[in-house]
């Protein structure tokens, strides 16, 4: 279970950090992570802010944002709450955590940008615990300017 | 009372930055284009398929119901409480055979009338309404609504032309080609940016910067200057079309088009080549097209995801984007996973589209302070609009500005159209 909770930590670390390469590492090469909205969940609708399911979708983009895209230029920074497991599936951990997202501007303007949870399925192999799925469920369906870095 | 606008030229090829900064503008847009005889996009028929269902819907900054009676007509009004102003539908949507006010009960039919409200014969002889009280003539503002090939658009004003007309042949054209077949709502995404709504017209009139803003269009050859395709519009040019044929152009053409440029044509490649597949499902084979309705609506096709976007101006200085996305009914889960996929591309996190809010809110921040500055709009010409066979244009811009002012009522002296 610690494991668990240092996978997490690790995972807020490495993208308020922009180590969004490592943050990649995280997650296994079969793996699925979405940004999805409260609205759409709660209507049953399938639609996706971000949708890379597997990782060399999650390589290409934080490749495009390092040498394509052009976004805001900010500091993130993830409050991520206590895990709740749900389920044990094999080897397959189930969980939910809330998260709180705040933006802050190079002028150190700091705004809340996104909250939400995370539903998580994650394994322990060893020493190592890597990510197979994270579904984003933000209640902030409303983006303040644009979403670039993951949540 | 017409405001002062000192145009530097007749034909908008300089436009004054305060007109994104100005409450008094603002307020007067709200009142001449969208509660005057400009036709607003509501939603999709689609969405409120059965009797008894609404939707909540924003034109311009006034809340608007959609609904489905139960003989299956359609009717939007003002989402506004006839006694004290409540908002008389707080979710986004529902189905329902009434409509009540939370606030003192008043109670609406889904066609928009007033049908009753608590105590108004007063209790036990005392209190109540009085007995000549019109519910009929208190009832909420209708809108005209019309319907083109299942895209909803509403007016506030009698003046407003026949949707047709409005749209024209251009218009009904080609969102017939979008909506022919049964569509399936996806689900949706909002985005606010703090920048004026015009700020987002205008850029969706704006073929030209999409090479170059949006650098993944080009480095991984979505959407290349380069390619075949142009600009279309009404014959009044107030709508537009941004339009784009995929493999028209070569890796040779587009190497030279971009020497000098940041544009990575040769050295990037994805590794997941999914997100970029295009499924041709039309006859006229384009691949990027994004038609544009004066004043707040938006169909888009990049590849094979599709949408309809609704701008919400949220006072002078932010509008929310609305998007709707949308499949065909007859879509397999196959082609549903597809067009998701192919979300990845537009939207509020879209690859190819999340640099528009930031280079709106760079606008908005950087024009605020100056009252003589003007917007440099030239790229394609000046002078007369017309449509143009390629996509190095920023034309169809002047021709917003020309519609917007005939409808505030400040034309400049030999103004063109």
């Amino acid at each position: 279970m610690n494991r668990l909770y240092e996978l997490m930590a690790e995972y807020a670390m490495a993208l308020d950090e922009d180590r969004l390469e490592d943050w990649v590492e995280l997650f296994d090469e079969d793996c699925d992570y979405r940004i999805v909205t409260r609205e759409n969940v709660e209507q049953g609708l399938p639609n996706v802010l971000m949708w890379c399911d597997n990782k060399n979708m999650l390589r290409d983009r934080v490749e495009s944002y390092r040498n394509v895209n052009l976004y805001n230029p900010h500091y993130d920074r993830h409050v991520i709450g206590p895990l709740r497991f749900t389920d044990k599936k094999d080897s397959i951990f189930c969980f939910e955590a809330g998260y709180s997202l705040f933006q802050t501007s190079l002028e150190g303007e700091s705004r809340l940008f996104s909250v939400g949870r995370y539903r998580v399925e994650a394994h322990i192999e060893g020493d190592v615990a890597r990510l197979k799925s994270v579904t984003v469920v933000a209640d902030t369906g409303l983006v303040p300017s644009l979403l670039a870095t993951p949540i | 009372m017409n405001p002062e606008i000192a145009w530097p030229r007749n034909d908008y090829s300089r436009v004054p930055f305060w007109l994104h900064h100005d409450a008094a503008i603002y307020e007067l847009e709200m009142e001449r284009i969208f509660r005057g005889p400009a036709w607003s996009y509501l939603c999709l028929e689609a969405e409120i398929p059965n009797a008894g269902d609404f939707r909540t819907t924003w034109v311009g900054d006034t809340p608007v119901i959609v609904s489905r009676d139960k003989d299956g007509a359609l009717h939007a009004f003002v989402n506004r409480c006839s006694h004290r102003g409540a908002m008389i539908v707080r979710s986004l949507r529902g189905n329902a055979e009434r409509l009540v006010c939370l606030y003192h009960r008043w109670c609406y039919s889904s066609s928009g009338e007033l049908t009753g409200l608590p105590f108004r014969k007063g209790l036990k002889g005392e209190g109540g309404m009085p007995q000549d009280f019109d519910m009929h003539a208190v009832s909420p503002r209708k809108l005209k609504l019309a319907s083109c090939h299942g895209m909803l658009f509403g007016s506030f004003s009698d003046r407003a032309e026949p949707l047709e007309a409005y749209l024209g042949e251009f218009g009904t054209g080609i969102i017939k080609r979008f909506l022919s077949r049964p569509i399936r709502i996806l689900g949706y995404s909002r985005q606010r940016i703090h920048g004026n709504w015009k700020l987002y017209a205008e850029n969706l009139r704006d073929t030209y910067h999409a090479s170059l803003l949006h650098e993944f269009f080009v480095t991984y050859g979505v959407d290349r200057a380069t390619q075949k395709g142009g600009v279309k519009m009404d014959g009044r040019h107030r709508h537009n079309m941004n339009h784009a044929y995929a493999s028209t152009d070569t890796q040779e053409d587009a190497t030279a088009a971009y020497a000098g440029t940041a544009a990575r044509l040769d050295r990037m490649q994805l590794r997941d080549r999914k997100l970029l597949e295009f499924k041709n499902e039309y006859s006229d084979g384009m691949n990027l097209a994004a038609p544009v309705f004066f004043p707040n609506a938006l169909l888009i096709q990049i590849n094979n995801s599709l949408a309809t976007r609704q701008i919400r101006p949220q006072g002078v200085s932010a509008h929310e984007v609305f998007q709707t996305v949308f499949g065909y009914a007859d879509d397999d889960a196959a082609m549903t996973r597809h067009r998701l996929i192919s979300a990845n591309l537009v939207g509020p996190a879209g690859l190819v589209s999340m640099e528009d809010g930031e280079a709106i809110e760079a606008v908005q921040k950087a024009t605020r302070s100056t009252r003589e500055g003007c917007a440099v709009i030239e790229m394609g010409g000046r002078g007369e609009v017309r449509d143009l066979a390629h996509r190095v244009t920023e034309t169809p811009i002047r021709g917003f500005w020309s519609y917007w002012a005939e409808l505030m009522g400040v034309e400049p002296a030999g103004a063109i159209r």
